[in-house]
């Protein structure tokens, strides 16, 4: 089973990074498949930007966008607009969000966590932005049994050595705990 | 003057063997092959040569011939520094993971080479520190192509795209100064040498393949197919045009400017200077000058304020 | 060892445990992860090549060919119009015979800009006596990469692998690795140091040479070209007995009995594949080959694959300019009687996506002749 996941955020939000780390977080759940890509225009920091993440028990030979996602992450709210085009009719939005998941009238599963005040509680910032990847995919394990929350906070720390992936685990570990579902 | 006890004498550089070999193709009376000559008397060992596209090139290599007893190499016309890089980088890999002792580098290029269409390739080597010695010889224009202007050729200087005509008379521009704007790199070793002056020029050819890191000699080179002269000139006119301080001898040492033999005492009895006129008057491109007389002028109130320059940087 | 890294990372890694003496490099992208991935490792000491950071992408080339000359293992990358700047090099570094290996990360070419996945850029070099080996992820770049050292030193031939730019480049993947001592077993510890630039035993490189005798120089150029296809066609072998990855010259994929075929470059094959499995379960008998040896181009191999289908699409990630595109003129003059189409999709990053791949095969099962799939009216 192939599940394939869109990110969207904003240049320096850690989009990106965050498709990777989801992707490694997969090898170490025992998937033969991942792949992570970026979606780069001439994007710079703040810049509306795009990311992609496939998982799959085999191996992954499709080498395009993805239309038609299982899952989209949004790291801002006014992306939802976005994030909902072509996802899966029984498709996850997991929002980065203070509101809760029946504050959003869509037509899709949702899950919501408050990244960006969890990322900011642990001073995880870059040139003064927050900096949420570590932070909304805590929320992944709570929409998707496949990967468990352990398998993304260890990928965090092998991206990370040290105090900075402590710091991001951790974070990370705060926003599973805070993340509320609706389906 | 010397470079670490290095002292050529004709005696002993005459026992030397010479590392261009004779039967190459270049002019007769061309000075290219005399500043290469002089140049190789003073490898201190084993050397490689990275040559630019050119007359040196074409006339020394016409397969299935060489005339290079030295390994050599050839790539294209603008490249000659950064070709010469890779050797040298070549050279630092082989000592650091095999302890192979480093060859010497030499690069040759002619001023198309290096003043115009290889000065960026010049000018990152200088940047990035590279540790070869780098020759210009200075005809001042392409004449490899048949006399055609450079960044070197001198202000009305007659070639074939600056003909002499009614509204333009040779070449409008002024000769781009090569050696302040390397000099400008903070290399340790910047150096002007005339065959005339063979002891010199010698002496500060070993100098750069001394030093660590760049090093750039400039030597001025005269061609009579170009220059419009007598091929038995050759060596006199080499010797005007330091002697008339169109083409001072200096180098540069760890930034320090320095005048050198003939300039030097030139600069202490300015009555040894010659009018500009002489350097010019044996030479077909310059013929239109000395037939006008503001020309003329306008040309020697140039090459003193150059030699002021140089003078000044020289601390005399 | 399986390490999750993207196709320059994985490019970097190869080159550096092929025990690269020299590398001289330029930053474009997207091949810079490569070049930033090398520096860490010069910065971190992981390496004992000697890195050039030279000042443009013609003194990238020109270094590797003096380093290459003087007998240094010797690795660059570049993508686009870096690749344009070294044109007139590339030349220089085949013609001397410098087993140089460089990573051409595909892109388009300006103007207009654009940073995307096309073939352009290497298109252009086909034909500068380099061989090109193409690759459809991170996996066959990092293998590419190990293989290209052992075919440049075995043939004296530049080898370029090729890369799609982003969708290879930047693509995080499972890669799995070898050992330095694998790798190095295979393509040998270093360099032989015969027809070097020698103090020892003087050479002439890059002579001038004159009609008496250019055509001759040329067709040993012609002749080492020809011959090289063996020792890739070894190479493949011998690293698939290594390491279980067989790479053939032209891959095919349900084409033995494909009515319709479709003939590309690059990561298409992957989505490719996919669409024909999806046509296959709906009852179409369509298969893919790609080709994997495109200089010399596999034109033997080429015809084997394609020869029984009643059409074959070729496409190509390239803009033909007053002719057709290069896959598909090579293609047609290797594969007389069979009935190709030509197709163009994908320019400057347009994502080649499972309906651009769908488009190519409706068109020709309804003998559709129309070249550009995916294009806006």
């Amino acid at each position: 089973m192939m599940y394939e996941i869109r990110f969207h955020g904003r240049g320096g939000q850690g989009a990106v990074t965050a498709a990777a780390l989801l992707c490694r977080a997969g090898f170490l759940a025992g998937k033969k498949g991942v792949q992570a890509f970026p979606l780069f225009g001439a994007e710079r920091r703040g810049a509306p930007v795009k990311a992609f993440a496939r998982i799959d028990d085999e191996e992954i030979v499709l080498a395009s966008q993805i239309y038609e996602p299982d899952y989209v992450f949004v790291f801002e709210e006014w992306l939802i607009e976005y994030a909902i085009e072509g996802l899966k009719k029984d498709g996850w939005m997991i929002i980065n969000t203070k509101k809760k998941p029946e504050d959003f009238d869509l037509d899709c599963k949702i899950a919501t966590t408050d990244a960006t005040g969890i990322a900011l509680s642990n001073n995880l910032k870059v040139a003064g932005f927050p900096v949420i990847n570590s932070s909304i995919l805590g929320a992944f394990p709570k929409v998707c049994e496949e990967i468990k929350l352990e398998h993304i906070t260890q990928a965090i720390k092998n991206y990370w050595p040290g105090d900075i992936g402590k710091n991001n685990a951790h974070a990370c570990e705060q926003a599973f705990n805070a993340t509320e579902v609706k389906e | 003057m010397n470079a670490g006890g290095f002292n050529p004498n004709l005696k002993g550089l005459s026992q030397q063997e010479d590392l261009l070999l004779p039967g190459h193709r270049l002019c007769a009376g061309c000075s290219a092959s005399i500043v290469v000559r002089q140049v190789l008397k003073a490898v201190r060992g084993p050397t490689i040569v990275v040559n630019a596209t050119g007359c040196l090139e074409v006339a020394t290599t016409i397969y299935p011939y060489t005339s290079w007893a030295l390994p050599w190499i050839h790539s294209a016309f603008e490249n000659v520094a950064a070709t010469a890089s890779g050797v040298v980088a070549a050279e630092r890999a082989f000592e650091r993971k095999k302890s192979e002792p480093k060859s010497d580098v030499i690069a040759f290029g002619g001023d198309g080479g290096t003043y115009d269409i290889g000065f960026q390739a010049l000018s990152g080597a200088l940047e990035r520190y590279d540790d070869f010695l780098y020759v210009l010889y200075d005809n001042e224009a392409y004449m490899n192509t048949g006399i055609q202007r450079s960044g070197s050729t001198p202000k009305y200087a007659w070639t074939t795209t600056t003909p002499v005509g009614s509204v333009e008379a040779g070449k409008m521009e002024y000769k781009k100064p090569i050696d302040l704007i390397v000099a400008a790199h903070d290399i340790p070793y910047v150096a002007t040498a005339s065959p005339a002056y063979w002891r010199d020029l010698i002496v500060k050819a070993r100098k750069g393949i001394e030093v660590d890191g760049p090093a750039f000699l400039h030597a001025i080179s005269t061609c009579d197919r170009g220059w419009r002269h007598d091929t038995s000139d050759t060596i006199e006119i080499a010797r005007l045009a330091v002697e008339t301080c169109y083409f001072p001898l200096f180098e540069v040492e760890n930034g320090e400017f320095k005048l050198t033999g003939r300039s030097r005492a030139i600069a202490k009895r300015p009555e040894l200077k010659k009018p500009v006129s002489e350097f010019l008057k044996p030479q077909g491109r310059f013929s239109h000058i000395l037939k006008n007389q503001s020309m003329l002028e306008e040309v020697q109130e140039n090459v003193d304020r150059y030699w002021e320059r140089i003078k000044k940087l020289c601390g005399e | 060892m399986i390490l999750g890294i993207s196709g320059d990372e994985a490019v970097a890694l190869a080159a550096k445990q092929c025990n690269v003496d020299v590398v001289a490099a330029y930053p474009i992208t997207p091949q810079t992860i490569i070049v930033e991935k090398f520096s860490e490792y010069v910065a971190n000491g992981e390496t004992q090549a000697e890195y050039v950071r030279v000042e443009s992408e013609h003194s990238a080339m020109s270094a590797c060919v003096g380093a290459s000359a003087r007998g240094a293992r010797t690795f660059t990358a570049t993508s686009s119009q870096g690749l344009m700047l070294m044109h007139e090099i590339l030349y220089v570094a085949s013609g001397m015979r410098l087993p140089i290996v460089m990573a051409n990360v595909n892109r388009a070419i300006s103007s207009p800009i654009n940073i995307h996945a096309d073939h352009a850029d290497s298109m252009a070099v086909r034909d500068s006596g380099w061989i090109q080996l193409s690759c459809v992820d991170a996996q066959e770049a990092y293998d590419t990469t190990i293989m290209a050292f052992k075919i440049a030193e075995e043939t004296l031939l530049p080898v370029m692998v090729l890369l799609d730019g982003f969708v290879i480049s930047h693509t995080l993947q499972n890669v799995s690795t070898l050992s330095d001592e694998q790798i190095l077993n295979f393509i040998g510890n270093e360099r032989k140091s015969e027809n070097i630039l020698d103090p020892e035993n003087p050479k002439t490189f890059g002579a001038m040479v004159l009609p008496d005798y250019y055509s001759e120089i040329k067709m040993q150029q012609i002749e080492a070209m020809d011959e090289s296809k063996k020792v890739i066609e070894n190479t493949f072998k011998e690293f698939g007995d290594l390491t279980g990855r067989r790479y053939p010259l032209v891959e095919s994929y349900k084409t033995d009995d494909a009515e319709h075929i479709l003939l590309c470059m690059g990561s298409a094959f992957g989505t490719a594949k996919v669409v024909v499995d999806d046509m296959r379960a709906e009852g179409k008998k369509v298969g893919v080959s790609r080709v994997k040896c495109y200089r010399p181009f596999a034109g033997n191999e080429v015809r084997e694959a394609i020869k029984n289908a009643k059409s074959v699409g070729v496409a190509d990630r390239v803009a033909p300019f007053g002719s057709y595109p290069p896959l598909y003129l090579d293609t047609k003059a290797s594969c007389d009687g069979i009935n190709l189409k030509s197709f163009v999709y994908g320019l400057g990053g347009r994502d080649v996506n499972k309906d651009t791949i769908k488009e190519v095969f409706d068109r020709l099962e309804k003998g559709v002749d129309e070249m550009f799939v995916g294009v806006r009216e």
